[in-house]
């Protein structure tokens, strides 16, 4: 399979710390891609950068064959890059429906321009079906007109991969989607996820061990700002190098 | 929905007591009311324009004074070029006010908070400044008018014509502000004041959408300094001051941020307020800041939310 996705050779660094340095990865269309590393070895920072809410010092960003290095986080989802964030980040006074319509609205190639001012929004059904299909999507239809404030925190991270899903990206970043949870929570999520393969490209950050071997197609190892593995998620289990860097402790 | 059709019937009866007002005032030989009364409605026009900006956009502003003064000060530089018609000045001072505010939030919208509250102050600050310095503009003495603007087939010179073209404004950009709040762009600017980043992660063109707000705000601010201009007879620097800014942030606060009728029901109380003191103290300034203070503290979504008027932001 062709990358959709690909970084190379990218740096950033932090005052003397370099958060990324180097980083070459590819992501390949229809996959999901782990990505793993003991805490600090720059996978957030590295979302950050691919996602556009912080610009690399040096190297490379390309998706579907062009370069978006430059682009803003904004036009980066409209080529189809959306992310998920680590800590919850819905709209607490906005209902579910209004949060997904919201999502749905974004959507200026499907759904045109949020520069409306006179039609009422609510009257955009097409706009509002979608939105509802999404929250039934994950288990959310029945609270559509529940404040987002006022709902758990495992249902809020399900909002969440709602709204990033409907902004229909061709590669979904997830940051910790596990964050947090409780085991229950966390299974209804984990398979959630799981039901996203094959149809959505998923570059997947989870500390979560379990989850991450038993759900990726491809695994990569960033140590201190560095790939230093990635392949299939045997190969990575079992790598020489990756197993120095947990200490042999983590890796299940 | 019933709550939104009581709502809009109560609004009518408004309307319609707003409109007769003038002429109850003339029977009963009380003209000099209809002059503050068009004060109140100019600057309910003005304080509803920045609250847009404050509560819809959730960018708090500190210098709304440079575009009523716009307005104000294309309104009265055109009339002494001798173009008295207000179809040339109010459209161009809109046009102004809005390259400006698209320029000034160019710059400001790079920052926020108090960085935002400052940088709009400083730039102005800066066009008081500027203003002041120019001979042509009438100086520290300002500009007046010859006449008031020509609004063929209105004639404005009557006291009870202004009056009628301020109301009919002012309740055009309540219904405005009404079918805004609902539309689309309504829905993007909620989402932004509860959550700047996630809009900007789902793609939304976050410094886009708060421009087009803070520069509509700024033109509706514009005509309702071309109004007051006409009304007062004259441009003068103090509608430009940093004051001035403050005392519309002021209305909008009294009245109740992001209340559709906040900066209406603010502007009404202050300058009601202020009439009804000067007539008792010197010192009416300092119950104003009582009165504020209270509202602050006891109700802090303002008169709006002491009404019970509906929450439109959220």
């Amino acid at each position: 399979m062709s990358p959709i996705f690909e970084a190379i050779a990218l740096k950033r660094h932090f005052g003397g710390l370099w958060a990324a340095n180097g980083v070459d990865l590819r992501v390949a269309e229809g996959e999901l891609h782990a990505l793993i590393g003991p805490n600090g070895a720059g996978k957030t920072t590295l979302i950050h950068l691919i996602s556009g809410g912080l610009r690399p010092d040096s190297g490379r960003l390309l998706f579907d064959g062009a370069d978006i290095t430059r682009l803003s986080m904004h036009a980066r989802v409209a080529r189809g890059i959306t992310r998920s964030y680590q800590i919850t980040q819905v709209f607490p006074r906005l209902t579910l429906l209004e949060n997904a319509r919201l999502a749905v609205q974004a959507r200026r190639r499907d759904f045109g321009t949020s520069f409306r001012f006179w039609r009422p929004a609510a009257a955009d059904y097409p706009m509002i079906e979608e939105a509802e299909e999404w929250l039934g999507r994950v288990g959310l239809a029945e609270k559509a007109g529940t404040l987002a404030g006022d709902i758990s925190h495992g249902e809020q991270r399900a909002l969440e991969l709602a709204m990033a899903l409907a902004t229909r990206p061709r590669m979904l970043l997830l940051d910790e989607p596990l964050a947090g949870m409780g085991p229950e929570e966390s299974e209804h999520m984990a398979n959630l996820i799981a039901s996203l393969k094959g149809e959505q490209t998923v570059l997947l950050v989870e500390h979560d061990m379990d989850i991450v071997f038993r759900l990726a197609d491809r695994v990569s190892v960033l140590v201190a700002g560095r790939i230093i593995a990635s392949g299939a998620p045997e190969e990575v289990r079992t790598h020489e190098e990756v197993r120095r860097a947990y200490l042999g402790d983590e890796l299940p | 929905m019933k709550a939104s059709r009581r709502e809009s019937s109560l609004e009518m009866v408004l309307l319609g007591a707003a409109l007769f007002l003038p002429f109850a005032l003339q029977a009963i030989g009380e003209d000099y009311y209809i002059g503050l009364a068009t004060r109140m409605l100019i600057f309910a026009l003005a304080a509803t324009s920045l609250n847009f900006i404050v509560g819809y956009g959730g960018m708090v502003a500190f210098g709304h004074a440079a575009f009523f003064g716009i307005g104000a000060y294309v309104v009265a530089l055109l009339m002494e070029q001798g173009i008295a018609s207000a179809w040339i000045a109010w459209p161009l001072a809109l046009v102004t006010a809005t390259l400006a505010a698209l320029a000034i939030g160019a710059v400001s919208l790079r920052t926020r908070g108090v960085y935002f509250i400052m940088i709009t102050l400083a730039f102005a600050q800066m066009i008081y400044y500027i203003v002041i310095s120019l001979k042509f503009a009438g100086g520290d003495d300002g500009l007046p008018l010859a006449q008031r603007s020509a609004l063929v087939p209105f004639d404005l010179a009557s006291d009870t014509v202004l009056y009628c073209v301020s109301l009919a404004l002012l309740a055009a950009s309540l219904l405005a502000l009404k079918r805004l709040a609902a539309s689309r762009y309504g829905h993007a600017l909620a989402g932004l004041r509860q959550n700047e980043m996630r809009m900007e992660a789902l793609g939304y063109p976050v410094r886009r959408l708060k421009l087009v707000c803070f520069a509509a705000g700024a033109a509706l601010a514009s005509l309702a300094g071309a109004l007051f201009a006409n009304q007062n007879g004259m441009a003068s620097p103090a509608q430009l001051y940093w004051t001035q800014s403050g005392m519309l942030l002021v209305m909008v606060i009294l009245g109740g941020v992001g209340k559709r009728y906040g900066g209406v029901l603010g502007a009404v109380a202050l300058l009601g307020i202020e009439e009804i003191l000067a007539r008792i103290t010197e010192h009416s300034h300092f119950y104003v800041g009582i009165a504020l203070l209270a509202v602050v503290l006891f109700a802090p979504q303002g008169l709006a939310g002491l009404f019970g008027l509906r929450a439109r932001t959220r």
